[in-house]
Formats: structure tokens, C-alpha cells, sequence
């Protein structure tokens, strides 16, 4: 969107805010700190430690499935590390990161001078270490850590289950308390902060997505709270929920579980679709095909999923007429997410294109999130999900929608705006390296578990049939070399925090429209104190 | 800095300076959730250690928080930084903070409706389960109050007259005494505000007095615990989440009179008044809902 901003000029604000604080010094900056863009830094390293950690339960993991039969780790350990890699990476990694961009971008993006509630979003961060580290040390308590997949399955989580559940549980609770505070903020500041003239239809399509998000956000994280609150009295207390001769029933915990996580997965990707919004128009030089169908595409994923959510259980033994609903409800996501995937496409078409480095990001996403996104189309159909149930074939689309996904995409976000942030160009040629270095091992290391997933190789199982190995071994040099890529990554981003490189514009890329663009390289401690006004 | 310039009304939008509850804040959430969660195991697991030390540690420590929070944004407000604007974000985030509760409840509610509608009669041989009951659990009847498991427990249903009837009415009329002292704070008529205020804290004291007295009823009287079955599980963890409820509120609007003793509120100005008469209302709301699907229907 061109928003041509009246803008009072950072000269004034500078002069106007000579007793306005800046940025003080040391720790404390950090611990007591309410400011957006401290916050959103925080978040941001916080997510990618949390993705290095996780990263690294992966690498164990691949380390085992390198060749079949039982060599690294025993197979109570081993399921260990499939559950926390899947909780660190869906509530340490991706949500941080959203959240950390949210923070970083969202005021900047409508004209704001913070976000609505400062001192709750110190507090919705500060939470996240805590729990993570509830949640890692229960791997060290007698009897190991949660080895029930990360959706915590019953029985696994209540009859199966040893006694650091009642960790996992409260570290849930507070992840959950940190996410609703932090979703809570995003729609207050949306609602109340947004510049004179930014109208709802002005509004950038990241700032769009996150508010449908959040809308989500605060809709489900409480019915997991909810959920794992079953699972600790289930376990402990002596109830019956999840236990048929009590008059309960373990296939109600997955409704409960998947009627938070179907939305859960959206709020894992809506926010990619911001991003991926906000950086096509800007290297195809032109503005975003059909911005309103973007917004209304979002709006009824959003709500769609609310509606899909027992297609994750239809081997459970639904009646045939559930079956077919969600089996229906579900192929429905497809339009809007095909609209979305049209509108990119349609930015392109006879842009002036120009490929740097957060642009093949955004291409990689388009490319390999649809192929996530068909093959969820193929899990989506019921008589076929019977098949493609528990095996590697799901573990193949959900990583294609997360990892070249949302993961993906967080990274397009970094290099699109950390230039912004800094104030200085990445290294360009490590950057460069990064992306293609990941771009090749992570499909070897995704796409041959759909061969494997379709031949029936089971996942979560720390061994597997002979015939699965030739195929194993590629995915687990994939995975090891996407590991590897990553520490590219951190070696480009230590080098940024450091100040090196050449000085960038106020705009940085020729082609980027928005108020982030026309605050100076780096942007201030403090912006738009005083709110711009928008034509 | 921002204070500086303050006594003046003040229309910018304040961002405050650094401020350490909120870490303060987040230290009390995790000896909270680790005393929580090695107290749960070491009462049930018949284990020593320090949990209950380290969630009580917590619970105060949280408190402390609080109270620093709160007289720092009292401060703030009373000293006249705050804009209409900010008003509206304390609000809209205290109506999303209040969806979430209602969020939470639904989880709840929807096991209940779960367990009624579609586990208990596929137990009991409904749509094509027959061989589930007839192998399984031979002999079991869907029905419900769930007063017979399949698993064999026996329990007596709580009926809805005598106590539960008596506290919806004590919680209803809550709600108007609370309403009229809101609307005795707008129309600046202290003795309305003070008396109905006091009058809510009361009956919401004596509703709390009569749910423990109805826990001893059922646990002595009927057998009905929370080991009972699906029908003690949701009794108790919906009746026992609204009474957690109950008493945040009760806490909260103790707070308030001490407020309105003080002199805080203005007619126009009263967003901690409102906020927490909202919370109350919807207590309330969740206790109509509760006092029809979990007791009458």
C-alpha cells in the first residue's frame, strides 16, 4: 500500500524528546524494559535459541533413524526427544518469533509509540524462559521427561506417564498465560493505537494476519490449559476424563486437544502469510494483487478452523457423517489458502523482479509451503487418511508447512527487516549461503519421508523396516546438513548484533512502502511519539 | 523523562519507563508452576521435598507483585498521566482477558456435553457400539447423573433445589447490588456506592460459605467426590474453577471498597471499578450456565 505519511520528522521528535529516554544501559535494560523493540529482540533471540535446542533433539533423532534397529538412544529417551522437539519448536521457536516480530513491527507498521499494555509484554516474555526451562530440567527428573508425543495423547499422558507430567503441565500453564497476554496486547494496540487515517483497509497485511491470529490465540491457548488441567487430575487426582470406566472417554482428550490445535497450527502460519504479503510486492515492484481477498482469505481460514479440527482423528471411529464433515470442512481451507497462493503469484506476474536475499525466502515459501499444503489436501481426504495415518507421510507435510513454511518464512521476516533494526546490510554472501544450504538439505531431508511415509513406515518409532533404509540414511544427512546450515545463520546474525556492515537507507529496499520505511536506519529507541498522520 | 511533564492533563499516549514488576511477575510464575507441580507429585506420589514451600513462596511473591503493579498504576492515574486513550486499552484488554476465561470454562463445558452426548451412550451400546457394551462393559446403562460407572463406582447425583438454587438467587441479586453501586459511583451518590458494594462482598462471601457446605454435603452425604466418575469430575472441576472464581472476585471487589474509602474513583474515571464489576458479572454468567447443565438439566 502507498500511505503517504505527513510526517512531523525525526528531526522534531529528536528535538522535542532530548529528556525522553533512550535506551539505558546493561542488564537491567533488558529485565525491566518496556519497550517494543527490546521486547521484540528478546523474543526474537529467545526463538532462536529455542530452535537451536530443539533443533539439536532433532538431530538426535536423526542420529537414531540414521539405520535401523536400536544403536544411540533407548527408546524411552528417543520418545523423549520427539515430544520436547515438538513442544520447543511449535511453543519455543515459531510463536516466540511471531510474537517477537509482532512486537518489533506492528507499532512501527500503524504509527504507535509502543505497544497498547509495556509492562504486560515484558511480563508475557519474561514467562517464556521460566516455563522452558520447567519444561527442559523435567528431562532430568527420575523417570525422564514428557515421552508422550507433543500432543500429550491419553493414555499415554495419564496412565503412561511418569511422574514429571505434573511439570509439563503448570510449564503449559504458563506458556499458555505468557501467549494469551501477548495476544491480548497485539489486538488492544490493533484496535487503539493505529495512527489518525490508518484505517482498517490501510492497515499492512503483517499487522492484518497477526490480529486474526491473536483473535485465535485467545480463543484456544485456554483449552489447553484446559486439556492439560484434564490430564493432571486424570493423572493424580483420580479422575476419569479420559477413562472409559470412569464414563470418560481418551478419544474426547484428542477432541479437546486438536479443537486447540487445528487453530494452533493457523496461528503458526497466518502470520507467514503477513510476511510473505509484505516482501512479494516489494521485490516484484508492484503493489499486492488483491489486498482486500487477502484479508478475507485470512478471516475465513481463521474461522474455518475452528470446524476442521477432528480430521487429525479419523481413525479414531467417528460416526460416517462426522467423517465427512470435517472431511469437507477441511478441503473448504484449500480456497482461501488458493487464493492466497494466486494473489502472490499474480503480484509476480510482470513485476520487475529482483532476487535478493529475503525475496528467495518468500519464493521458497510459495513453492514449498503449497507442496505442504497438497499434501495436506491428500491427508484431508478421509479413505485415504487411513493410509497416510501415523506414518511419515504426516511428519513430511506437517515439517513442509512448518519448516519451509513458518520457519521459512520468520527467516524471510529477519532479512527483510533486520537491515531496519540494525541500521546495517547483512553480510550478503553469507546470507546467500544460508539460503541455498538450507533450501537443498531441507528437501532432502522432507521429501523422501513422503516415500517412505506412503510405503507405511510408522513415525514416532525409534526403528524401522530394512526397506526403509536407503531412504532413512538420505533423511538424516538432510537433516544434519539443515542443522548445520542454520549455524550460517547464527553466524550472520552475531555479526549483524555487532554492528558490521555497510550503513542502509531509511527505505533499504528500493521497492518497500510502509511507515517502517520511513523512520531512519535504525529505527529509533522510541518512534512516533507523536502519531503520523496517514492520506 | 515522561513523569516530568506530567500534573498536566495529559493527552499523549503514556508509555512507561522501565519497571520491575513484570519480571518480578514472571519469577512468581515459575516458582508457582514448579512448587505446583512437585507439590502435586509429591502429594499424591507420597514423596518429601519443597513444593508446597516453593508454590507458597510463589503465591506471595505473585501477591507482592501485584501490590507493587497495582499502587504504581494507581499512582499514575492518580497523577493524571493517563489519556482517554489508555483508558480504552485497559478496558478492551480486560473484555479479551475476560473472553479467555470464558474460553477456558468452554474446554470444560464441552466434556461435560461430551460425556452426556456421545461417550456415556456409545458405552452403553449406542449408535454402532453395541459390541463395545456387550464386550467390554456388559451390563452397563447409559444414563445420567452417571450415579453407576462402567467400572463399577457408585455415587449419588446432587439435586438442584436447597443450596445450588438458593446460591443462584444470592448470586444474581450480587449482580444488581453491584450494578446499582456502579450506577451510585456514576451519579456520585457515595453512601449507594459504599453500602451496595459492601452488600455484593457479603453475598459473594456467602456464596462461597455455601459451597463449601455443599462439598461437605456431597462428599459425606451422597459419595459424590471427585474420584466418583465423569459426573463428580465435571461437578467439581466446573464448580470448583467458578468458586476459584468467586473468590478472585470477592478479593478484587474487597480491594475496590477499599478504594472507594479512599476516595479513588471519580464519577467518569473508574476503570478498576468497572473492570472488576465486569469480572463479576461474568462470574455470575458462568454460574447460570453451570446452575442449568450441570445441576437442573
Amino acid at each position: 500500500m502507498s500511505t503517504a505519511t505527513e510526517h512531523v520528522g525525526h528531526d522534531a521528535e529528536h528535538a522535542h524528546g532530548e529528556h525522553h529516554h533512550g535506551a539505558p544501559a546493561g542488564i537491567k535494560r533488558w529485565l525491566f524494559t518496556t519497550n517494543h523493540k527490546d521486547i521484540g529482540t528478546l523474543y526474537l533471540w529467545f526463538a532462536f535459541i529455542m530452535f537451536l535446542v530443539g533443533g539439536a533433539m532433532a538431530m538426535v533423532i536423526r542420529a537414531e533413524l540414521f539405520q535401523p534397529g536400536l544403536q544411540i538412544v533407548e527408546p524411552n529417551f528417543f520418545n523423549q526427544m520427539t515430544t520436547v522437539h515438538g513442544l520447543i519448536m511449535v511453543f519455543g521457536a515459531v510463536m516466540p518469533a511471531f510474537t517477537g516480530l509482532a512486537n518489533w513491527l506492528i507499532p512501527m507498521m500503524i504509527g504507535a509509540p509502543d505497544m497498547a499494555l509495556p509492562r504486560m509484554n515484558n511480563w508475557s516474555f519474561w514467562i517464556l524462559p521460566f516455563a522452558f526451562l520447567i519444561l527442559l530440567s523435567s528431562l532430568f527428573v527420575e523417570g525422564g521427561g514428557p515421552a508422550f508425543g507433543w500432543t500429550f495423547y491419553a493414555p499415554l499422558s495419564t496412565t503412561y506417564s511418569g511422574d514429571s507430567t505434573a511439570l509439563f503441565v503448570f510449564s503449559v500453564h504458563i506458556m499458555g498465560i505468557s501467549s494469551i497476554m501477548g495476544a491480548i496486547n497485539v489486538i488492544v494496540t490493533i484496535f487503539n493505537m493505529r495512527a489518525p487515517g490508518m484505517t482498517w483497509m490501510k492497515m499492512p497485511l503483517f499487522v492484518w494476519t497477526w490480529l486474526i491470529t491473536a483473535f485465535l490465540l485467545i480463543a484456544v491457548m485456554p483449552v489447553l490449559a484446559g486439556a492439560v488441567t484434564m490430564v493432571l487430575t486424570d493423572k493424580f487426582f483420580g479422575t476419569h476424563f479420559f477413562d472409559a470406566a470412569g464414563g470418560g472417554d481418551p478419544v474426547m482428550f484428542q477432541h479437546i486437544f486438536w479443537f486447540f490445535g487445528h487453530p494452533e497450527v493457523y496461528i503458526m502460519i497466518l502470520p507467514a502469510f503477513g510476511i510473505i504479503s509484505q516482501i512479494i510486492p516489494t521485490f516484484a515492484r508492484k503493489r499486492l494483487f488483491g489486498y482486500a481477498s487477502m484479508v478475507y482469505a485470512t478471516a475465513s481460514i481463521a474461522l474455518l478452523s475452528f470446524i476442521v479440527w477432528a480430521h487429525h482423528m479419523f481413525t479414531t471411529g467417528m460416526p460416517l457423517a462426522a467423517e465427512m464433515f470435517f472431511m469437507f470442512a477441511t478441503m473448504l481451507i484449500s480456497v482461501p489458502t488458493g487464493v492466497k497462493v494466486f494473489n502472490w503469484v499474480a503480484t509476480m506476474w510482470r513485476g520487475s523482479m529482483t532476487f535478493e536475499v529475503p525475496m528467495l525466502f518468500a519464493l521458497a515459501f510459495i513453492v514449498l509451503f503449497t507442496i505442504g499444503g497438497l499434501s495436506g489436501l491428500m491427508l484431508a481426504i478421509t479413505p485415504v487418511d487411513f493410509q497416510y495415518h501415523d506414518t511419515y507421510f504426516v511428519v513430511a507435510h506437517f515439517h513442509y508447512v512448518l519448516v519451509t513454511g513458518a520457519v521459512f518464512s520468520i527467516m524471510a521476516a529477519v532479512y527483510y527487516w533486520l537491515p531496519k533494526w540494525t541500521g546495517r546490510m547483512f553480510d550478503i554472501t553469507l546470507a546467500k549461503w544460508h539460503f541455498w544450504c538450507s533450501l537443498i538439505s531441507v528437501n532432502v531431508l522432507f521429501f523422501p519421508m513422503h516415500f517412505v511415509g506412503l510405503a507405511g513406515m510408522p513415525r514416532r518409532i525409534p526403528d524401522y523396516a530394512l526397506q526403509f533404509a536407503d531412504f532413512n540414511k538420505w533423511i538424516s544427512i538432510g537433516g544434519f546438513a539443515f542443522g548445520l546450515s542454520q549455524l550460517i545463520f547464527l553466524a550472520l546474525l552475531i555479526k549483524a548484533c555487532r554492528h558490521q556492515g555497510e550503513k542502509v537507507s531509511d527505505q533499504v529496499w528500493e521497492g518497500a512502502e510502509g511507515l517502517e520505511w520511513e523512520i531512519p536506519s535504525p529505527a529509533p529507541y522510541h518512534t512516533f511519539d507523536t502519531p503520523p498522520v496517514i492520506k | 523523562m515522561a513523569q516530568q511533564e506530567a500534573p498536566v492533563a495529559y493527552e499523549k499516549y503514556y508509555v512507561p519507563d522501565q519497571s520491575p514488576w513484570p519480571i518480578v511477575g514472571a519469577v512468581a510464575l515459575f516458582l508457582i508452576a514448579v512448587g505446583a507441580g512437585n507439590f502435586t507429585i509429591e502429594m499424591t506420589k507420597g514423596k518429601e521435598g519443597f513444593g508446597g514451600y516453593t508454590l507458597a513462596a510463589g503465591l506471595f511473591l505473585l501477591m507482592v507483585m501485584l501490590v507493587g503493579w497495582f499502587k504504581n498504576q494507581i499512582d499514575e492515574s492518580m497523577s493524571g498521566l493517563y489519556s482517554a486513550q489508555l483508558g480504552r486499552s485497559y478496558r478492551q484488554g480486560m473484555l479479551w482477558f475476560i473472553f479467555s476465561e470464558v474460553m477456558f470454562f468452554a474446554a470444560f463445558f464441552g466434556a461435560l456435553f461430551y460425556a452426556r452426548m456421545i461417550a456415556i451412550p456409545w458405552l452403553g451400546g449406542a449408535s454402532n457400539n453395541a459390541m463395545t457394551n456387550e464386550v467390554l462393559w456388559p451390563g452397563f446403562e447409559a444414563m445420567w447423573p452417571l450415579v453407576s460407572t462402567p467400572g463399577g463406582i457408585q455415587t449419588q447425583a446432587m439435586g438442584w433445589m436447597g443450596l445450588p438454587a438458593i446460591n443462584t438467587v444470592i448470586l444474581l441479586i450480587s449482580s444488581v447490588t453491584l450494578h446499582y453501586a456502579h450506577v451510585g459511583l456514576e451519579q456520585a451518590k457515595r453512601k449507594q456506592l459504599t453500602v451496595m458494594l459492601g452488600v455484593t462482598i457479603l453475598l459473594g462471601c456467602i456464596f462461597l460459605g455455601l459451597q463449601v457446605q455443599e462439598y461437605v454435603h456431597a462428599y459425606r452425604d451422597l459419595g459424590l467426590t471427585l474420584q466418583s466418575g465423569i459426573y463428580g469430575n465435571t461437578f467439581f472441576l466446573l464448580t470448583g474453577f467458578h468458586g476459584l472464581h468467586v473468590t478472585l472476585g470477592t478479593i478484587i471487589l474487597i480491594v475496590l471498597f477499599f478504594r472507594v474509602l479512599k476516595g479513588h474513583f471519580t464519577p467518569k474515571e473508574h476503570f478498576a471499578f468497572q473492570a472488576g464489576s465486569w469480572y463479576w458479572h461474568f462470574v455470575d454468567v458462568v454460574w447460570v450456565m453451570l446452575f442449568f447443565f450441570v445441576y437442573i438439566l
